[in-house]
């Protein structure tokens, strides 16, 4: 195996260490925007189907790539939006009312 | 490295910098909003960086591709309503599955054509197609399923799990023979379509009360052919998005097996058998306690603690706002309310606290199981909307029964408890709740929304 793909292998291993560890410390009120920022940052595909959609390989390769570029658009647009309208919404007490904490 | 290179690897790390950052804003419910717009930041960061690219040799598809998609995602974010979140993650797990599944065989046909297949690459390529078509069909059923087009329940056939177990086995099968031999069209598109199908039957024979770890499962397959995608192109950025889609979906779906108290193989093979056992304690000789809308009122306008234990029911009636309303009626007569979220509770994980913080209860409020369990014995009114398996003794008790283990609210520790609820139907799993049946408890029949309403507006002439 080339030593660029064991570098890959570190990188993907060490990601997945930090992941786990920010993550368990997400609290489960915000269970539902972590699962839709994931989605979004995870729709960083993106960058592979822009390369694929303007590679010029081949017809089938562009269109392809055209239809992989309009699907992870999607999810980061869509995905970014709706995680902030939701995290928009999580507030805390109006301080009249002597929230405990 | 040319100033090219340089430009986008500065990108990409940029990137990956503010992806983690916006994820560890999270843990913290008042920074989250910067932090995931530091993301946003992040993802324009890396597509700027990404259409520099040497490789990219013309823009027509590219722009095509972005109007479109920016077309489409917009209003999916905008305008889908919170109730409407499980389906809606559900659906943009296959997106985000398409694209990398799409990426992955377009690279495949490229390097084939060419002669370049080598056997990491193979192997980068195999994940990342495997991952993401099971990932796209799973999410559909997923999302069939949450937005009602499909039935809720299980949907098996005999023998199905050793169907669905000789279709993955193929599937590696193909998959071990691709990557020792890389150029071969035939086995390459037969495990992608083995892996359609799969994920078609390891969605469908899961329950709908199921639905939060497997949205979560899928959730993680999605990140992982992201990453699978950065092996197979040599991108960093991307294998390191992946690796904290993988890690957070997996991280979510152990949380929610826990929470049931059932193992990943339970809960994917788990409608082994088809109907849940029966044999849990029926109810016969048993009576409820119906109690009018005038009764209640009268308990939760005098009560100093009313804790409410939303569940699915009130995601379905869609009564988040009416909660919100007896809720400040109860604190003006100097009431304390409270509310107890189980992790399983809704169809995702999270489900009940976004659709409380989108009627305005501050999330304050909103108590862990952990955190409350300890409350219920000091509460005057525990009000129980559209929840059943969470809050059903029998977990603590009954041997016998099918969430033997399962951890719940104690709900029956109140000095009363009000059970907002359709008709006596059991709940998903199918099993009689002895909570229904107890001294302390009361029903209240009805949508949840219209008893909620009526509620208020008794507590308001009290």
């Amino acid at each position: 195996m080339a030593s660029l793909e064991i570098i890959q292998l570190y990188v993907f291993i060490l990601a997945g260490f930090v992941g786990f560890f920010v993550i368990t410390k997400v609290p489960s009120l915000l269970h539902t925007p972590l699962m839709s920022a994931t989605n979004a940052i995870s729709a960083i595909s993106l960058v592979g189907a822009l390369v694929v959609a303007g590679g010029e390989w081949s017809r089938l390769a562009s269109i392809l790539g055209f239809i992989a570029v309009a699907s992870a658009t999607l999810n980061v647009v869509g995905g970014f939006i709706i995680t902030d309208r939701m995290l928009k919404m999580f507030k805390r007490a109006p301080r009249a009312e002597g929230a405990k904490k | 490295m040319n100033p090219r290179t340089v430009f986008i690897e500065a990108a990409y790390l940029l990137a990956s910098i503010l992806f983690i950052l916006g994820l560890r804003s999270l843990t913290i419910p008042d920074k989250a909003r910067r932090g995931m717009q530091l993301a946003a930041l992040g993802m324009l960061v890396a597509i700027v960086g990404t259409l520099v690219h040497q490789d990219i040799v013309s823009y027509g598809w590219i722009l095509a591709g972005l109007v479109v998609g920016t077309a489409a995602g917009y209003p999916l974010g905008v305008y889908v309503p919170m109730t409407a979140m499980p389906q809606r993650i559900a659906i943009s797990h296959m997106f985000g599955a398409v694209a990398a599944t799409l990426v992955g065989l377009a690279k495949w046909g490229h390097l084939f054509a060419e002669g370049h297949l080598t056997r990491p690459v193979m192997a980068a390529l195999g994940f990342e197609v495997l991952f993401g078509a099971l990932t796209i069909t799973g999410s559909f059923m997923a999302f069939g399923k949450l937005q009602e087009l499909l039935p809720g329940r299980p949907i098996t056939f005999k023998g199905q799990n050793y169907v669905s177990l000789i279709m993955f086995a193929a599937a590696i099968g193909l998959f071990g023979w691709l990557v020792y031999e890389p150029a071969n069209p035939v086995a390459f598109y037969a495990m992608a379509a083995l892996a359609l199908v799969f994920g078609v039957s390891l969605v469908l024979p899961i329950g709908g009360a199921d639905m939060p770890v497997v949205i979560s499962l899928l959730n993680s397959y999605a990140g992982l052919a992201a990453s699978a995608t950065g092996f197979a192109i040599g991108n960093n950025v991307l294998i390191i998005a992946g690796a904290l889609d993988g890690a957070s979906g997996f991280i979510l779906s152990i949380i929610m097996s826990r929470a049931m108290n059932r193992s990943f193989t339970n809960v994917l093979f788990g409608a082994f058998g088809a109907a849940p056992e029966a044999s849990a304690k029926t109810a016969t000789g048993l009576t409820v306690r119906a109690i009018t809308p005038e009764d209640a009122a009268i308990q939760l306008a005098f009560a100093r603690l009313v804790i409410v234990v939303p569940g699915y029911g009130m995601a379905v009636a869609q009564a988040q706002h009416q909660v919100r309303e007896l809720a400040a009626l109860v604190e003006k007569n100097g009431g304390t309310v409270l509310y107890a979220i189980h992790p399983v509770a809704g169809r995702m994980p999270g489900h009940m606290n976004v659709l409380l913080a989108e009627a305005d209860i501050s999330y304050e409020k909103l108590k862990e199981m952990d955190e409350i369990n300890d409350e219920f014995k000091n509460a005057d009114v525990a009000l129980v909307i559209g929840a059943n398996d969470v809050v059903n003794p029998a977990a603590r008790s009954d041997k016998s029964s099918p969430i033997y283990g399962m951890p719940i609210l104690n709900v029956d520790e109140a000095k009363q408890v009000i059970v907002l609820k359709r008709s006596m139907s059991p709940g998903f799993a199918g099993i009689e709740n002895e909570l229904f049946y107890a001294e302390n408890t009361s029903m209240l029949f009805g949508d949840a929304k219209q008893s909620l309403g009526k509620l208020v507006h008794e507590i308001k002439q009290a």
